[in-house]
């Protein structure tokens, strides 16, 4: 067993066993991890904890739909070069002074291993993951206008995410690891609203929660609600001081939990929602 | 044993490579996976397999092959705990199932013929009426539908000892067997973009910038230009429910696919033919339609038009007044169809049905005649075709 530092999860973020195997086999074998799951199940966060836990240097680099790969290694500025000739700069000799390094670079150029986050890699256009085959595989690129290899001083520890947007190439799943980040169970969200509520009261804990997994196996709702708005909503209940009886959800009066609003994010989900309570409840008596 | 299983994962459809089977051996050098079957079994899995649609597969490739090889770890127990299946029964049967059981001659002659079987079977199995497997209908098994059937891995929670983990299948849902994943429909669909410069100049444009330099004696004159976007405009109409509720789902890949390659496309549905009226939203389709003159005088000639369905119908849907299953329309399906074609030159109909049953179907044949033949199967070769004629 490799004895260097161990991924176990964070004392703000919880991770079941499996994300950390995934973690640290892809951190002994310097592979990249390719992460999938729902929306808002901490997909881009697990980066951000895995470098401060095992206090490395962080970089992120956030793809677009305009994003090229080539701009993660480097730019070379030309218009400025061509400008600083005109007015007899002499910045101008050295072409080192006109390439940009990108977030990749960077992360190669660290003197500790770095942790580097490539942040919803499917937004990108679709050969985009293709263009970084190469750069993933042996951590290095060539720059064109300086004749030169650029190569990781340390391997760096890559997280990629991905919203399934689009499917990847084969080529490039087969060189990284892959974990699918399932939505937690009942008894993993009461540990991760723990590490984020410390000290919330047991009843609204348990009344909470109920409540939420009670609007997420609704059928048909366009948006399931997802930890993160499970975060968001408790913590406005505990801002606005809700009792616990408030989200019971016998309470005939009351159809929809109080704050709904953190939980569902379009009107037809709350219709839905309101029309399906309407019919409970009108079965009920 | 490592190789058999690869080539197990490869015949069950999972795409696994060469690379992937030495990247695991690598980590097991490593010694990440030495520590229990748990252990080796998520780690096998983020070496392997790539995408969460197969992790069902893989699951139940890996319940299969490592069967009776658990002893090698350990901490795995072979026998099936009987008082945690007990538990299990208690809490998923209602009264009425109870006393059925009981009819039965009760539950302890149950978990009998359950050891018994659980004797007799030397292999996994699954569907059937005898075995234990998965979503049969013996009473032993999980996912099935006899009411007294023994639930076998298919509990939650998380005592990892009492219930194998792959035995839980839980992204049974997440696995789909279409042919066709997006990736491959957003790939053809590719061949349709048509690129022009619009919106804001933020390029640089070289030749402009060198021409203009020049013109300028040698003083540096920048030009940009707008970026390339895709300007195809898309008008797809598709069937929805009846006979296309077989092809949803590959409909809807073909769906997501063009929304994501094209930005000016425009989406109506239909009911098993082109009638007066098309909507945008099936749950509202009684009360919000739109006229397809509208829809045809909204939408200019620059756009293609691609239909969606399987023209499997009443030849009297095509051809009569007052044909419709569902309403009555005064004009022939076939006369609107005419219309959005004559509207629209550049069209083609995709039909998820496979090609080799069209002839047998009167409609399609008649639906083609008035396509001129532009019909086209929901296959990779037959999109490429269908692309062909669309520009």
């Amino acid at each position: 067993m490799n004895t260097a530092a161990e991924f176990r999860g964070t004392d703000r973020y919880i991770a079941t066993e499996e994300l950390m195997a995934a973690v640290n086999a892809a951190m002994v074998l310097s592979r990249p991890l390719l992460i999938k799951g729902e929306p808002g199940t901490g997909k881009t966060l697990l980066a951000n904890e895995i470098a401060r836990s095992l206090h490395k240097p962080f970089f992120e680099w956030h793809i677009k739909s305009s994003t090229k790969a080539q701009q993660g290694l480097y730019e070379y500025d030309a218009v400025s070069r061509l400008r600083d000739s005109q007015l007899g700069d002499p910045r101008v000799k050295d072409i080192h002074n006109y390439i940009v390094k990108g977030d990749l670079w960077e992360a190669f150029d660290c003197d500790v291993q770095p942790v580097l986050l490539i942040d919803e890699i499917d937004k990108a256009d679709i050969e985009f993951p293709n263009d970084l085959l190469r750069e993933l595989d042996r951590m290095e690129f060539y720059v064109y206008e300086t004749r030169e290899t650029v190569r990781a001083k340390h391997r760096p520890v890559i997280v990629i995410t991905s919203n399934n947007e689009k499917e990847l190439p084969d080529a490039f799943l087969r060189r990284c690891f892959f974990h699918y980040i399932r939505f937690p169970d009942s008894a993993t969200m009461t540990q991760i609203i723990d590490v984020h509520f410390p000290g919330l009261k047991r009843e609204l804990l348990h009344e909470a929660l109920s409540a939420f997994f009670r609007i997420r196996d609704t059928p048909g709702l366009k948006k399931k609600p997802t930890t993160s708005e499970l975060l968001d909503w408790i913590k406005l209940l505990v801002t606005e001081d809700i009792p616990p009886e408030a989200l019971r959800s016998d309470d005939a009066k009351k159809l929809i939990p109080p704050l709904y609003g953190a939980l569902l994010k379009n009107e037809q989900d709350v219709h839905l929602f309101e029309q399906l309570l309407f019919l409970h409840r009108r079965n009920a008596r | 044993m490592l190789v058999r299983f690869f080539f197990l994962l490869r015949s069950a459809g999972v795409p696994v490579s060469i690379t992937e089977l030495l990247t695991l051996l690598e980590a097991l050098q490593a010694g990440l996976g030495d520590l229990s079957a748990e252990r080796f079994y998520s780690l096998a899995r983020t070496c392997l397999v790539k995408d969460e649609r197969y992790y069902d597969r893989y699951d139940r490739v890996f319940a299969a092959h490592f069967k009776g090889a658990e002893d090698l770890f350990s901490l795995l127990q072979r026998e099936l705990p009987e008082d945690w299946l007990a538990k299990i029964a208690e809490r998923k049967f209602s009264d009425a199932e109870k006393a059925e059981i009981e009819a039965l001659g009760g539950w302890e002659k149950m978990m009998e013929t359950l050891k018994k079987r659980l004797e007799e079977q030397k292999a996994r199995h699954q569907g059937g009426n005898k075995w234990i497997g998965t979503a049969g209908t013996s009473p032993f098994g999980a996912y099935g539908f006899n009411p007294q059937g023994v639930r076998i891995g298919q509990a939650g929670g998380r005592n990892r000892s009492a219930v194998k983990v792959w035995d839980k299948r839980e992204f049974a849902n997440l696995d789909d067997k279409v042919e066709l994943g997006t990736r491959n429909i957003k790939m053809a669909l590719r061949r349709l973009r048509r690129f022009a410069r619009r919106g804001v100049p933020d390029e640089l444009a070289l030749a402009d910038t060198i021409d203009a330099t020049a013109r300028s004696g040698g003083w540096l004159d920048i030009k940009m230009q707008a970026e390339r976007h895709n300007v195809v405009k898309v008008l797809l109409l598709l069937d929805i429910g009846g006979s296309m509720d077989d092809h949803v789902k590959t409909c809807e890949e073909l769906f997501s696919a063009a929304r994501s390659e094209f930005k000016h496309l425009e989406h109506y549905y239909f009911h098993n033919f082109t009638y007066e009226a098309l909507w945008r939203d099936n749950r509202r389709r009684f009360n919000e339609h739109i006229g397809s003159v509208e829809v045809m005088r909204t939408y200019g000639t620059d756009y293609k038009l691609i239909l969606v369905g399987d023209a499997t119908m009443s030849p009297y849907e095509i051809t009569q007044p007052g044909g419709s299953v569902e309403h009555w329309n005064a004009e022939a399906g076939s006369v609107w169809l005419d219309r959005l074609l004559k509207r629209y030159p550049k069209f083609a109909w995709i039909n998820p049905q496979p090609q080799s049953r069209w002839r047998h179907t009167a409609s399609i044949e008649m639906t083609r005649e008035i396509l001129e033949g532009r019909m086209y199967p929901l296959t990779l070769a037959g999109l490429d075709g269908a692309i062909g004629a669309l520009t």
